[in-house]
């Protein structure tokens, strides 16, 4: 039936000098992420962004890939037609038809916005013109303007589109609007979350990733893939660095008390984290850590390990509960990808009791005996770029 | 160099089977069950590696019945012989079975009395224990020839035996994937029902296996449909799957004492080397275990990473047990009650065909170098 959708943008950065650019940025990632479709042309028509397909078919899946889209306040399938008055009527008792079929309808409402103020007939006569045809047809159905089971929206522009509901969309900012930031990104529940929930701010992200092969497995990174690749339909394109930490942990087991490491670790990750964050020209970097989940995210155990660096760190997660992560992972579909049982650290590393509440003294006495920016380049040798 | 040393997972296809294979779907790719020549001439193709099949098993060719792998193959006969199962009876199998057995006993727990035998630390069942269990209401015994991670041979003559000594009507079924090719097998002589086997095992094709059924039994299928294979395995024939391991099937029966014989040797060797080249290690295949399968475990280096630590030197060997404590432990290696601090570490290095004695030094150079730079980092200081 749909051979449009219109797409509204979020109202928090409309009156916003910026908006012709968000209103490109907005169009650029629907294009990006409707790349497979065919047919498909993406246009602006006073306000709206409208989405046009050759394949009807095709209509819900792009709605699912649009609606992923953060900046959107909602889309509304509908149907496209010239300006004839005739040819309205015709479409919108086609379209009433469809809904009659799908749903039980027994009151409905027309509501004309005419853009367009060259059409002949007010929005208000055109109301009862179209009103009336539809009574005329359909005589099970009324009128009901306060609370109607279905209201009919006929938006005259340079095209009029016809359309019944608005469906609505994740909200958020456009991203690439706010800045640049990096994810710590392993393959577990918390760090997709924490993606999304800072890209849904208008930021745009690219994932830093630390493995210790051979200490773990290939299929681990493979799995940090999907993962990228699923935020990627959020979030746009992302690059994905992945890094070897393996000689990080060789010198820390060789030097460094055993209850120490992950806080030394994770203070090296840091490091590590920063230098291509600057590098890549990005401001902040983000966790998924959320305050007493594991040993090294205690408060104790935060201050120590970002006192590494002189970034900021957001922490979007830090105040939820698991289940509360959980609940979102499920939502955006991280969650199935999340639990598959490969490891990015290896169990080996992991201390039997690891410190959590580590002294920030202590910690630096046991880094004095590494050569940390000797480390760090090592570690930054074995960076792929996917 | 690579060296594929995983042949008990899957095996590489032999040239000579491959050209069959291409030449099947090039030539013969009409449907067996069609009235006209193309179809005549499949048919013929299948048959003549029914008998390829059956005869490497001393079979009858109507004793044998393709289907979809050794998965396949155990779960048919399985179900097949318990159709109208009674609550009160029993089915007995082993704690150290493959899980395409495993799991369907799993699966059959709430439907009828289940038990599993324990096996001693060379992972072998005891025939006194099996044949106490016997009485009249045992339907079926299912024990795996050879045993996939260790190697462990079963002697199912003897088991057969003590089976039907107990009760003529308990049915026996052999998976046979393990030992295929690599143990002599001769079903006339063995007192078992049926046994299942699979192509890609030795070196033929993968999705094709098969299940010798004795020809006094019946079984009910488990797919309906068109009633190839006599109604056992509905659904149009893998031709050039089935052609292929007739081929393989072939091959192996010219080459077998020769094959087997370099098998032997070649464990030999890997296992005296490896003895001779590191310390702290164990070997978890008993003696007399199948001539490919060597289990073997250094202490504090987890098979996991050593696996890793390989496939970077382009070797390629498994592992049953995983890394992480949090992960399942091995139930093969629970069952020959290996201590913890080898059973993380077991890697299975499985032969074949096309291993030779020239890889033998470059695995044991790079094993034991690997091994030295792991347990260098494993061993807490």
């Amino acid at each position: 039936m749909y051979n449009i959708a219109a797409v509204s943008f979020g109202e928090l950065f409309l009156k916003g000098k910026n908006r012709g650019s968000f209103e490109q940025r907005l169009t650029d990632q629907i294009k990006y992420a409707l790349k497979d479709f065919n047919g498909v042309t993406v246009y602006k028509d006073s306000g709206k962004v409208y989405v046009e397909t050759k394949n009807h078919e095709d209509m819900d899946q792009i709605i699912e890939r649009v609606r992923k889209i953060f900046g959107i306040s909602n889309i509304s399938p509908s149907v496209k037609t010239g300006k004839d008055v005739d040819a309205i009527i015709d479409k919108t008792l086609e379209l009433f038809a469809y809904l009659l079929e799908k749903k039980d309808i027994k009151t409905f409402k027309v509501k004309t916005n005419r853009t367009d103020k060259t059409f002949p007939i007010k929005s208000m006569d055109f109301n009862a013109l179209v009103g009336g045809k539809i009574l005329e047809k359909f005589r099970s159905v009324k009128v009901d303007v306060h609370n109607p089971d279905v209201e009919i929206y006929i938006d005259i522009k340079k095209s009029c589109y016809i359309s019944s509901e608005r469906i609505k969309s994740l909200g958020g900012l456009p991203v690439g609007s706010n800045g640049r930031a990096l994810l710590l990104l392993s393959g577990g529940i918390d760090s997709p979350v924490a993606g999304y929930m800072i890209a849904k701010r208008g930021v745009e992200i690219d994932a830093l990733y630390f493995h210790t092969y051979p200490f773990t497995s290939e299929r681990a990174n493979e799995k940090v893939l999907k993962l990228k690749e699923k935020l990627e339909e959020y979030c746009g394109k992302m690059k994905l660095h992945s890094v070897n930490m393996l000689e990080v942990h060789k010198a820390i087991r060789e030097f460094c008390r055993e209850e120490e490491t992950t806080i030394l670790a994770r203070r090296f990750m840091m490091r590590i984290a920063e230098k291509i964050a600057v590098e890549n020209k990005m401001d902040m970097l983000i966790t998924g850590e959320s305050l007493g989940q594991v040993a090294s995210q205690t408060m104790k155990s935060m201050v120590v390990i970002e006192e590494a660096i002189a970034m900021p760190v957001l922490k979007p997660l830090v105040g939820l509960d698991k289940t509360e992560i959980i609940k979102i992972a499920k939502e955006i579909g991280t969650y199935e990808t999340s639990i598959l049982p490969y490891d990015d650290c290896c169990s080996v590393f992991a201390p039997a009791h690891p410190l959590i509440n580590p002294r920030l003294e202590n910690i630096k006495r046991s880094e004095s005996k590494l050569n940390i920016p000797d480390l760090i380049e090592k570690v930054l040798a074995t960076r792929e770029i996917m | 160099m690579l060296v594929y040393l995983d042949n008990s997972a899957t095996t590489r296809v032999r040239n000579e089977v491959l050209k069959e294979i291409i030449d099947v779907n090039e030539n013969y790719y009409g449907n067996p069950s069609s009235l006209h020549r193309m179809g005549l001439m499949a048919e013929k193709k299948i048959e003549e590696a029914r008998k390829s099949a059956a005869k490497l098993i001393g079979a009858k060719a109507e004793e044998i019945y393709f289907t979809g792998g050794g998965t396949e193959s155990n779960n048919i006969a399985i179900f097949g012989h318990l159709s109208n199962l009674n609550r009160d009876d029993s089915i007995i199998t082993t704690k150290i079975e493959h899980p395409s057995v495993y799991n369907v006993f799993k699966h059959l727990e709430g439907k009828c009395r289940v038990k599993y035998l324990d096996t001693d630390e060379n992972g072998k069942i005891s025939i006194e224990e099996l044949s106490a269990l016997v009485d009249e209401r045992t339907r079926l015994v299912s024990i795996m020839h050879v045993n996939n991670e260790i190697g462990t041979v079963q002697d199912i003559n003897e088991i057969g035996a003590a089976i039907k000594d107990k009760n003529k009507n308990t049915r026996f079924h052999v998976d046979g994937v393990q030992s295929y090719g690599k143990i002599k097998i001769d079903v006339q002589k063995t007192p078992l029902d049926t046994m299942a086997f699979s192509s890609h095992k030795i070196h033929g094709p993968k999705g094709v296996g098969s299940l010798y059924i004795r020809h006094s039994i019946k079984l009910a299928p488990l797919v309906y449909g068109g009633g190839q294979e006599r109604g056992m395995r509905s659904g149009t024939e893998n031709t050039s799957g089935i052609i292929g391991f007739g081929k393989a099937c072939d091959l192996l029966y010219e080459g077998f004492d020769r094959e087997v014989k370099k098998l032997y040797d070649l464990k030999d060797l890997y296992m005296k080397r490896l003895k001779e080249e590191i310390d702290d290690i164990r070997f978890n295949n008993p003696r007399d275990g199948a001539p490919h399968i060597i289990n073997v475990s250094f202490k504090n280096v987890p098979g996991e990473v050593l696996v890793h630590y390989l496939e970077g030197k382009d070797i390629y060997v498994s592992t049953g047990s995983a890394c992480s404590s949090k992960a399942r432990d091995n139930r093969i290696l629970e069952a020959i009650k290996l201590g913890h601090e080898y059973r993380e570490g077991a890697i299975r290095i499985s032969l074949g065909y096309f291993n030779t004695f020239d890889e033998v030094e470059y695995v044991i150079d790079n094993i034991k170098q690997a091994v030295k730079d792991i347990r260098s980092i494993t061993k807490r200081g």
